[in-house]
């Protein structure tokens, strides 16, 4: 079986030793969280740790046999498999079991499967294949939207569940996007309008306009270098402003500073753009549209934040922002998160010896929360260990996807890190008061069967993949 | 494809920049904010405070005067609640919902993280079905503390009670925290130092569910409780017991003091009240109702009510103007039921006359005394009467009355003793005379003496010449000794060689037959010394005043007997003490005539 041994030698050990290396310590960690002065004598199988033993035996078997799969499986079985996927969301709509508020959960027997983690894994192949296909042109509009649809509809799925955690992470796929040629601009847009976001949310909208209105006439200045445009437009806002809060104040209407601001600018972009096409100047063209779209942004992230979404969301955003303090209830967890990695000094309190999370202070802390052990039993050298192999793990698969000849398989390495990224920078992100609180687990090492199995199945795809990398040509 | 692949840098580039953003916000976290450290360990970590058993209060012969119970406060950290069953916290505790919350409001306004009281004292029983559910209502605890309990319903005023301190002690001393209990009267507080011992403090590691799972580092930061010391009065439980029930249906006061130590064996206040309705949570309404009692029966008569001391204080003029040599124990004055001068007379009722010192004190004798405190303000050694007013007022003030005297009794009073600046303002200066204040020799006027500053008259005539300052207190536990202003000698202003005539007096007032004022104080193998007072009342009949000592040579008790509207001091003051003298010196009565007559008003003959 010379193929075999080949594999064998071709299989990526660094990576393999960085999944034992967070499989193991997430277990211990998972222990430690659970662990209780009256379980000293016994190991039971039917406490967390236990069963997520089990697992782990469950996931490097699941690995071993992903890994005998030939390699062309995953390629020519990628949309059979996300259809799968598609079907089994549906389905879990359907006939799932609520757990937590959402139906996200298949029982069968004794066991709960949940299918949302294994659709990460199909549209990532999904993804792949679809990008790494004769159809597809990235400055076709028609590949754009299919491409969109299929990250997306698995989303709005697992959204409905409801489960806005895992849904969020399939935003995640635009690293891949990215990656695979779309514009940077895209890149950075996203970037910006996160910022627009929590920005919107801080900060009084009036104030936003004026910052952006300064913004766009600054870009303006810099762009044209002609002082005349600057003050011309100046003047116009300002008549048109000045002119509308008169009559404001003459005929009583009592309108919002906000919106007269607003109107004042609409009335003046007819102008500017005249001005601009006559006198052909793009640049002009270009900062009102972004002025306009960032307006726009801003406008319908405030409508979204206050008419459509739901007050426990509204409350976690703005403790996140700080906005509201509320350590007994939403923001407890948080808190509690905060001050068990807090307390673990330099050098952590030591294994066992967590007394937050010994005394059940934080919350979940065994799934989500799992993070807050770490920090606490093994202090900021702990902290700094494990964020280092999540890091060095993406890393190493930022070299395995670039290495791959395929398109294909190069694409789905980076899926298997915009999914393992996501996951990382949310779930330690929330557990140290940087991120909202989405209920998202960390890979490898949230206690959980369906989750510890997706992501070990995502891993020992890509593995699979580059192990053959030699021989696919395609 | 790979024309893109310098991106790889890109997403590589912003992977390390979240993970170095993370390692340092976990840095700051971790390493800088220690903050979350002490959060951490205040969330696991409740400071217990130990408290100490408050110092018991015995009798002078080991009798057991007050002691202490347990009793449960419960207590909430509004910072550990959750939700809880409150029809079954309702049930056990007996109060409606809406009362849990609002206590709960009460806490929370209080502190959110440190715990209060959420309800004070409840009893064993509830304590009891409540500690088997403590684990259903995470954020409660329950603190023990002990209240004060009484074997008998027993000198409440002299012993004091025990309530929650007040804002303005506690901003005075941080010693005491909200809903700490302090001694408010009687030895309760004057002790209060030695009696609260020192809280204890020890800190234990809870879990959310506040259940305790174990010392916090073994105990080091803990600090261990000193129990308060134990205090023997001076006190005699079997002679405060039949002094109140003589008294009781009166209002006055007893006070008797061993003369040779000053020592306090009894006082008594009537009205009084049941040093048990100011235990507990029962303590506030009581005392309104206490308060709001007309006949006050929170007011300690024998330290504060100032009285005129009526006839009694012919004794202490006697004593000055021997003194001062301007009489002699065998001058005499003559007497017409009354003394006249020009128009004015002080009446006098039907005795012998003339009368000598000695006499005159038996039949206590207004017209004597008259003329005694007459030869007092115009004594030819002083240029006017304020000069020889003055000298009067400097002896009158060694005996220890218009002035405190310094016991450890709390709401100790002065008594009013006029000084000559008084008179200036009524009558101008230079414009009074020992006519104008007469009736200061016969012990009314614009005088006030507390009962316990005659008992101490009594005192320092049985010791002829001095007296220790009247104390509660005989031992305080594991101390070496008391108070030494206790163990001083105070003389007064006259040589003793003096008081052997007035103590002759006051012998012959109780056992010298005919004429004899006091008479039913007379006993049967105890020679008891004694004089009557009867002081005027306008508002009603006049007070019946007795002062003693007994035997009359080397007395062991001293005492003051005031009765209001007791009529003549033989009357009532009179047989009261010789009742109370036997009772101390004899512990039995050998008169039940007696105790029947004091106790139901019917004369024996």
């Amino acid at each position: 079986m010379k193929r075999r041994t080949n594999l064998i030698k071709s299989i990526d050990w660094i990576t393999v030793l960085l999944f034992l290396l967070l499989v193991l310590i997430g277990w211990l960690n998972i222990f430690a969280a659970v662990y209780n002065e009256q379980q000293l004598q016994n190991f039971d199988l039917s406490q967390q740790y236990g069963k997520q033993l089990i697992w782990i035996v469950a996931a490097i078997l699941l690995a071993i046999i992903v890994f005998m799969i030939d390699e062309k499986f995953f390629f020519f079985f990628s949309y059979p498999i996300y259809i799968v996927a598609i079907i089994s969301l549906l389905l879990v709509l359907i006939i799932g079991k609520e757990i937590h508020g959402s139906k996200s959960w298949f029982v069968i027997g004794s066991f709960n499967l949940q299918p949302s983690e294994f659709a990460k894994v199909a549209t990532s192949l999904a993804l792949a294949k679809f990008i790494s296909s004769y159809n597809f042109r990235i400055d076709k509009l028609r590949s754009i939207l299919t491409l969109f649809l299929i990250a997306v509809l698995p989303a709005i799925l697992i959204a409905i569940q409801p489960d806005l955690g895992s849904a969020i992470v399939f935003f995640s796929f635009i690293l891949v996007v990215y990656r695979a040629g779309f514009s940077e601009i895209l890149l950075l847009i996203a970037i910006i309008f996160i910022g627009l976001f929590f920005l919107t949310l801080v900060v009084d909208k009036l104030f936003i306009l004026s910052g952006l209105t300064f913004i766009a006439l600054l870009a303006l200045w810099i762009a044209e270098r002609k002082i005349r445009y600057v003050l011309g437009a100046m003047i116009i806002l300002a008549i048109f402003t000045g002119t509308l809060f008169g009559l404001n104040r003459m005929l009583e209407i009592g309108a919002n500073y906000y919106f007269i601001v607003v109107a004042g600018l609409l009335i003046s972009f007819p102008i500017y753009l005249i001005y601009a096409i006559r006198k052909k100047i793009r640049n002009i063209l270009v900062v009102i549209g972004c002025l306009f779209i960032s307006m726009l942004f801003s406008f319908s992230v405030d409508y979204v934040y206050h008419d459509v979404l739901k007050q426990h969301q509204q409350q976690r955003l703005n403790i996140l922002l700080g906005l509201e303090s509320d350590p007994l209830g939403h923001g407890y967890n948080v808190n509690q998160s905060k001050i068990a990695i807090g307390s673990g000094g330099f050098s952590g309190k030591g294994f066992l010896n967590g007394t937050q999370t010994k005394f059940d202070f934080v919350p979940e802390q065994s799934t989500d929360f799992i993070f807050c052990t770490v920090g606490e039993e093994w202090g900021f050298i702990g902290t700094s260990v494990v964020i280092g192999l999540f890091v060095f793990l993406l890393v190493r698969l930022i070299i395995i996807a670039e290495r791959q000849r395929s398109d294909f398989s190069r694409i789905y390495g980076y899926g298997v890190i915009a999914v393992l990224f996501t996951h990382f920078t949310i779930n330690i992100g929330m557990t140290i008061g940087l991120l909202p609180v989405i209920g998202i687990p960390l890979p490898f090492f949230s206690y959980g069967g369906s989750s510890l199995w997706a992501f070990t199945i995502l891993l020992f795809i890509m593995l699979r993949l580059d192990a053959s990398r030699m021989e696919l040509l395609k | 494809m790979n024309t893109f692949a310098g991106r790889k840098y890109i997403v590589a580039g912003i992977i390390i920049l979240v993970g170095l953003i993370f390692v340092i916000r976990l840095f700051s976290l971790q390493v800088l904010d220690s903050s979350y450290k002490f959060s951490a360990d205040s969330n696991s970590r409740r400071t217990k405070i130990l408290y100490p058993a408050r110092g018991l209060i015995y009798d002078r012969n080991g009798e057991i005067l007050v002691y202490n119970e347990a009793a449960y406060d419960l207590m909430v950290n509004p910072l550990q609640l959750r939700s809880f069953d409150t029809l079954d916290f309702c049930e056990i505790l007996n109060i409606t919902p809406a009362d849990v919350i609002n206590r709960i409001g009460q806490a929370r306004d209080y502190s959110l993280y440190r715990p209060s009281i959420f309800m004070k004292q409840i009893s064993s029983a509830t304590y009891a079905v409540l500690q088997e559910k403590m684990y259903k209502f995470p954020g409660f605890f329950v603190q023990p503390r002990t209240l004060r309990n009484y074997p008998k319903n027993l000198a409440a005023h002299f012993l004091g009670y025990v309530g929650e301190v007040d804002e303005k002690t506690i901003e005075q001393d941080p010693y005491y925290q909200p809903g700490d209990y302090i001694g408010i009267s009687g030895i309760e507080k004057s002790y209060e130092h030695v009696l609260r011992g020192k809280k204890g403090r020890k800190i234990v590691l809870v879990d959310v569910y506040n259940r305790e799972m174990g010392s916090y580092q073994g105990g080091w930061y803990d600090e261990p409780l000193v129990v308060g010391k134990d205090i023997i009065s001076t006190l005699d439980a079997g002679l405060q017991e039949y002094g109140e029930h003589l008294m009781q249906k009166f209002m006055g006061s007893i006070v008797a003091i061993e003369p040779s130590t000053g020592e306090i064996l009894s006082m008594v206040t009537m009205p009084n009240y049941n040093p048990a309705l100011l235990v507990g949570r029962a303590r506030g309404d009581n005392y309104k109702i206490l308060s709001e009692d007309t006949l006050k029966p929170l007011f300690n008569r024998a330290l504060m009510a100032q009285y005129p001391p009526g006839s009694t204080f012919k004794v202490v003029n006697g004593l000055i103007a021997l003194q001062e040599g301007v009489i002699k124990p065998s001058t005499e004055f003559d007497c017409y039921m009354g003394y006249f001068f020009e128009n004015i007379t002080v009446g006098c009722h039907m005795h012998e006359s003339p009368l000598d010192f000695v006499r005159a004190i038996q039949n206590s004798c207004n017209s004597y005394f008259v003329n005694v405190y007459r030869r007092i303000l115009t004594d030819p050694k002083f240029s006017n009467t304020e000069e020889a007013f003055n000298n009067w007022c400097d002896h009158i003030i060694s005996f220890g009355f218009g002035q405190l005297l310094g016991t450890d009794m709390i709401n100790e009073l002065k008594g009013i003793i006029p000084n000559s600046g008084y008179y200036d303002g009524i009558y101008g200066k230079d414009h009074w005379n020992f006519l104008t204040i007469r009736s200061l020799a016969i012990g009314q006027g614009e005088l006030g003496i507390t009962p316990l500053q005659m008992a101490n008259l009594a005192a320092i005539i049985a010791n002829r010449g001095y007296f220790y300052v009247p104390h509660m207190v005989k031992e305080i536990r594991d101390e070496e000794s008391i108070n030494e202003n206790f163990l001083e000698r105070h003389y007064v202003s006259i040589d003793s060689t003096h008081f052997e005539q007035v103590v002759n007096g006051m012998d012959l007032a109780v056992n010298g037959g005919g004429g004899s004022t006091a008479w039913r104080a007379r006993m049967q193998d105890i020679i008891v010394c004694g004089k009557t007072g009867t002081a005027e009342n306008p508002h009603g009949e006049d007070h019946s005043i007795f002062i003693a000592f007994a035997p009359k040579d080397r007395p062991k008790i001293a005492i003051s007997v005031y009765v209001e509207n007791g009529g003549f001091g033989n009357i009532w003051g009179a047989p009261i003490a010789s009742l109370m003298i036997e009772k101390y010196l004899n512990d039995t009565i050998s008169r039940p005539y007696l105790d029947e007559y004091v106790l139901n008003g019917i004369r024996p003959e």
